[in-house]
């Protein structure tokens, strides 16, 4: 059942990016730069938590996810640090994911020959 | 001035009659299949680590650190990319399209050196969705600690 949860909502949080992508001029870009806009307020407000409840990696996965880790992330470093927690809550919350893409990208472009167009 | 009019709109009308139809009801469908069957497996990773023991909130991370890692393991095959002009959001909206956005550049512009290229050149896609989404939740950090709490 979890796994239906997750690809049911999952899916839908793709769809309507794809909908986005095809019916508004906007860029992939800045769909996803909306997202994780959308994605924090939401976590912001205590709304995706329960997204993240219902659905677990259906709505932890997609870049809103990523949005309301940051959310998550800052609302619980104000909670122990106060105030300056605004300015390390969210990429604190956010470290593991981006250090991961980071050593990736780099064992990838060593790795890897870009391709010839 | 008034055939202007009616020239301008048989023109829009030639323009839509020759433009490619986007196959909307296509791209949708694989979007949601491809994007669901990415979180399915973000969820079976989830289950996994839950199982071998780890809290809620390592295995939250791990899955996106997995899911990281062979989308860069993809990227660097070239099947990713490939996977992209079918699926659309689909792979680019859940975290792997994160991480070929920051792999697929990373390789792309290796030959420019490595510090300057690869290097500088590694957010170039991803750059802009952490500027935002650290911004936003300082709004959101900022708000919550004079209201919210």
């Amino acid at each position: 059942m979890e796994y239906i949860k997750a690809f049911v909502v999952g899916g839908i949080i793709c769809l309507i990016g794809q909908i986005l992508i095809d019916k508004t001029k906007l860029t992939p870009a800045r769909i996803l730069v909306m997202y994780v806009c959308i994605g924090c307020v939401l976590g912001g407000i205590g709304l995706y938590p329960k997204l993240v409840d219902f659905a677990g990696a259906g709505a932890t996965v997609p870049l809103t996810g990523f949005g309301n880790v940051l959310a998550k992330g800052v609302k619980e470093e104000i909670d122990t640090a106060g105030f300056l927690g605004v300015f390390t809550g969210g990429l604190k919350a956010a470290a593991g994911g981006l250090s991961a893409a980071v050593l990736f990208g780099f064992l990838a472009s060593v790795f890897a020959e870009p391709k010839e167009k | 001035m008034e055939t202007n009019k009616q020239a301008q709109k048989q023109y829009a009308k030639m323009v839509e009659d020759v433009s490619p139809k986007s196959p909307i009801g296509k791209n949708c469908v694989l979007a949601f299949l491809s994007g669901g069957l990415i979180c399915a497996i973000g969820e079976g990773f989830l289950q996994l680590y839950g199982k071998i023991g780890f809290a809620e909130e390592e295995s939250l991370l791990l899955v996106s650190v997995t899911l990281i890692g062979i989308s860069a393991l993809l990227t660097a095959l070239g099947i990713y990319g490939k996977l992209g002009k079918y699926c659309g959001a689909g792979t680019e909206v859940p975290i792997t399209g994160f991480a070929n956005s920051v792999v697929s550049p990373a390789i792309e512009f290796k030959k420019e050196g490595m510090v300057l290229g690869m290097a500088a050149k590694m957010f170039l896609l991803a750059g802009p969705v952490i500027v935002y989404g650290t911004l936003t939740s300082m709004v959101v950090g900022v708000v919550y600690y004079f209201v919210g709490r």
